[in-house]
């Protein structure tokens, strides 16, 4: 008898764990839903949006910001900066009142000073640097030739941090507002060396921004506590949670559901459900972006001129705007997009033409065609929505001049990894500026150093092409520069190292309770002023 | 007798796990990729390192061996690193398994709950309404595909009327510290201020996807033991009983009951099999981070360690369950005893 008691006892107890107990805490947090798992803590250490969106102006902070509104440069942790005549020369002024972030693993002992931006880009400048080699790459930096550029970042005085330059570029100041350029502690920094545990700097992290890093559960979630002691006025949070949801559909459920509260890039097809609720916002910007597709120059045919540019004529761009960003965003012809002040309005175009692109790809000795992998990124980003589909509708425009072609795609930690071994044929991908200089786009994903960094997804490297935009960025002029970059653009147009295919509307979508968030248009995205209304 | 019995299946046990292990040890040879890859779980491996590790492995050593020492490695826990995230498999094996076993333990529970009684009540009231009811309930949740259920149960409860969240464990808010990695417990034992709303939470959350998992056991247990009751019932020994002049009641729970669910308690053991696979499935549709989930994410990752790990775990759990409710089915019921 006694058994058949204890049960409806065991229901008894779990039923009273079910009854509605007074709330003792109306959690005070937002979650963001993010399409994938970061692959690091350091922004120095990576170039994907999906993990600058989750880290870098969250835990970070910059010497400079940019302004959202005109793309201007702000004092961030530099209150005041001189150049030289030169342009060899760069002297910045630090805040005094900037702390590091208390955590369970670390406790700063002293608020930030110019040993700490010392630290931080001698990282990646200096061999000897005691974590230097802790990272194979740096890839941003390396795409920008770092070590060339900069002879040395050394502490003046403690709040006074000098660089000096080898030459002069006029687009220093906008990589240093960039979200690759966060301040790392060199106190923590010298704990984890005396620990004898380097690799933590980037999986454990540090920093100034307006959140302090709590946990992370890999393809899970992300959880951020607020920094009390943040330096700029911030919102009320007191947790942000970035709950890692991949799969689109699940995203959107859940944005449904209220169990996201802010979500990026919805698909697009989706926007007009959720213009309609009232208890969503959808913002809308446009966007310093660009969708492409690149050829990977290394492998054949894809080494032949001819060849690409038969493959760019053979690309129905309208079509593509019309079935994957809903027309949502405007016909790319330039990296550039129109609204950057290096962008050519009587550049190069190549419009969709099969005859054309039938007779390169005769001359270029392939009349029966030939067979390509597309690789399509598995998650979506503004620039583009929907890779699979274009895919798809390439696969179909390029059927129609002989060329075959497979869709490849992997998860996406691992296609990165894959792309960045240089194992694609082709690969639909792109790029969000970091700020509002044209360098930003003509150097990371087209230069030498960055087909060797993993940016340049072409593996393209043309000396022209490099002396082109070395020259722009060592004139401070901004005519010459302009000037240059039209003879880069119209160089890039008839080389086609990839095919520029859409520079995309930013959306995004949130609960309407969610205030003191905007779309920024240069890179990652910010909840220092989030807050919820209840 | 008995014992004799035990013995017989601990070596059957021994022996399949032994296969288990066979197979798992051959995998590292059938992947496609480097070997010393494929065992360690390293990425990149340098020409020094490769050195050291084969001879670590015992890669110069003939098949027996290199097996001998696969088996030491697993009994000792050094089951390599996971491909995509270079952390040790087995430590990710255990940080995911709890979420599956909650899972498939709560829907094993409540199918228990709804699938038995309503068994009987179907083979007492044989052919009548109620009967039809049940069984056509039955038949409906035993043939629908699990996902489309989850998805429908989604759209109506989640999308529809926004009672139920749509995946997870619980509100990605709620900061539960990892004691035993079984939810509602964890809560139970945290002192966390906002442990009845998290309780609340992880219950709402649960509710959807045990429902789904327990959608086919139940189905699976109500047709079962209306067999097995209808078989009992039409025994002499239950007439007898009613002869000498036992109430129905009576007859049913001391007679029907304990003969009924002998050849349950071996159900449960075979269904389990299926009822992981269901699992899986229903973690992927509720983003549910357990070891199904994680199983399939690495093999869209082509993450062989990680595969290996999860066809080992897997196998070993449904071969130890089966083999142990085979021995308890036997002690309650002698007549299963002959060989």
């Amino acid at each position: 008898m006694m058994k058949r008691c204890f049960l409806p006892l065991a229901l008894l107890a779990l039923a009273s764990g079910c009854t509605p107990a007074p709330d003792a805490m109306t959690l005070n947090g937002l979650v963001y839903c993010a399409e994938g798992s970061p692959e690091s803590f350091n922004p120095q250490l990576v170039t994907s949006g999906t993990t600058i969106d989750a880290i870098s102006m969250q835990l970070y902070d910059r010497l400079l910001d940019i302004d959202a509104n005109n793309g201007n440069l702000l004092p961030a942790l530099a209150t005041s900066w001189q150049i030289s005549d030169d342009g060899l020369t760069y002297v910045f002024n630090l805040r005094t009142d900037v702390q590091f972030h208390q955590t369970a693993y670390f406790s700063p002992t002293r608020p930030l000073n110019a040993a700490d931006i010392e630290f931080t880009f001698n990282r990646i400048l200096d061999l000897n640097h005691p974590f230097h080699q802790t990272a194979t790459e740096y890839p941003y930096f390396d795409s920008i030739a770092w070590h060339e550029l900069v002879k040395s970042v050394k502490a003046a005085t403690p709040q006074q941090i000098v660089f000096q330059l080898n030459k002069p570029d006029s687009s220093f100041l906008s990589t240093l507002a960039t979200d690759f350029s966060a301040i790392l502690s060199a106190e923590y920094g010298a704990l984890l060396q005396k620990n004898k545990q380097l690799p933590l700097l980037d999986s454990m992290p540090i920093g100034t921004g307006p959140f302090k890093f709590r946990e992370y559960k890999k393809n899970v979630l992300i959880r951020y506590y607020r920094n009390a002691r943040y330096w700029r006025q911030s919102g009320d949070l007191d947790q942000l949670v970035i709950d890692i949801v991949p799969d689109d559909t699940k995203r959107l459920a859940k944005l449904l559901t209220h169990e996201c509260d802010v979500a990026p890039i919805p698909r697009l097809a989706e926007l007009s459900l959720l213009a309609k609720r009232s208890d969503f916002k959808v913002d809308q910007q446009t966007s310093l972006n660009v969708g492409y597709w690149a050829l990977n120059t290394q492998k054949a045919p894809f080494n032949n001129v001819k060849v690409r540019q038969a493959l760019a004529y053979a690309v129905n761009k309208q079509s593509i705007l019309q079935a994957v960003y809903f027309g949502q965003a405007e016909e790319a012809n330039s990296l550039l997009p129109p609204n950057s002040w290096g962008y050519n309005a009587q550049g190069q175009h190549r419009n969709f033409d099969l005859a054309k692109a039938k007779q390169l790809l005769n001359e270029a000795g392939y009349p029966n065609g030939f067979t390509l992998d597309i690789w399509a990124m598995p998650v979506q980003r503004t620039y583009n929505p929907n890779a699979l589909k274009m895919a798809e509708l390439l696969q179909a425009d390029l059927a129609k001049i002989g060329v075959s072609a497979n869709i490849v795609s992997y998860e996406w930690n691992t296609f990165r990894r894959k792309l960045r071994a240089g194992e694609h044929d082709s690969v639909l991908i792109g790029w969000t500026a970091d700020n509002a200089d044209p360098d930003n786009f003509l150097r990371p994903l087209l230069s030498c150093a960055a087909a060797i960094s993993g940016s340049n997804r072409t593996n393209w490297c043309d000396s022209h092409y490099d002396q082109l935009i070395a020259d722009a960025v060592l004139t401070a002029d901004v005519n010459k520069r302009r000037q240059l970059y039209f003879q880069a653009q119209d160089y890039v147009a008839e080389q086609v190292p990839l095919i520029p295919i859409a520079h995309s509307q930013r959306f995004q979508v949130k609960s309407i309770n969610v205030t003191g968030m905007h779309i920024n248009p240069y890179g990652g995205i910010s909840f220092t002023a989030a807050g919820k209304t209840r | 007798m008995m014992l004799r019995h035990l013995a017989r299946r601990t070596f059957l046990l021994a022996f399949v796990l032994m296969a288990l292990t066979v197979f798992s040890f051959s995998l590292n040879y059938m992947f496609p990729g480097d070997l010393l890859s494929n065992i360690t779980g390293l990425r990149d491996i340098s020409n020094e390192q490769r050195q050291e590790l084969s001879l670590a492995m015992g890669l110069d050593q003939g098949y027996l061996q290199q097996y001998i020492d696969y088996t030491r490695r697993i009994v000792a826990g050094e089951w390599g690193l996971s491909f995509s995230s270079q952390q040790p498999v087995l430590a990710e094996v255990r940080s995911v398994l709890p979420a599956t076993i909650e899972l498939a333990t709560y829907a094993l529970v409540l199918s228990l709950f709804l699938g038995i009684p309503s068994g009987i009540i179907a083979a007492v009231r044989k052919e009548k309404w109620l009967d039809h009811t049940i069984s056509g309930f039955a038949l409906v949740g035993y043939s629908v595909p699990v996902f489309w259920w989850a998805l429908l149960l989604i759209m109506v409860f989640s999308l529809q009327l926004g009672w139920l969240p749509t995946s997870g464990r619980i509100g990605v808010l709620y900061e539960i510290p990892h004691t035993t990695g079984l939810m509602l417990i964890d809560i139970w034992l945290s002192d966390l201020p906002y442990k009845h709303a998290a309780f609340r939470d992880a219950i709402i959350h649960l509710t959807l996807p045990t429902l789904v998992l327990a959608t086919y056991p139940t189905t699976v247990m109500m047709r079962f033991v209306r067999e097995s009751m209808i078989n009992v019932l039409e025994q002499n020994y239950i007439k007898t009983a009613r002869a000498k002049g036992l109430n129905r009641a009576q007859v049913l729970l001391k007679h029907g009951l304990r003969n009924a669910l002998l050849p349950v308690t071996r159900q449960i053991g075979l269904q389990f099999s299926t009822l992981i696979t269901l699992a899986m499935l229903t973690e992927v549709v509720f983003s549910w981070p357990g070891l199904g989930q994680w199983l399939i994410d690495s093999i869209y990752q082509r993450n062989y360690t990680a595969i290996q790990a999860g066809v080992l775990v897997i196998s070993t759990l449904v071969i130890v369950v089966n083999i142990s409710t085979e021995v308890l089915h036997t002690f309650f019921n002698p007549l299963a005893r002959k060989f």
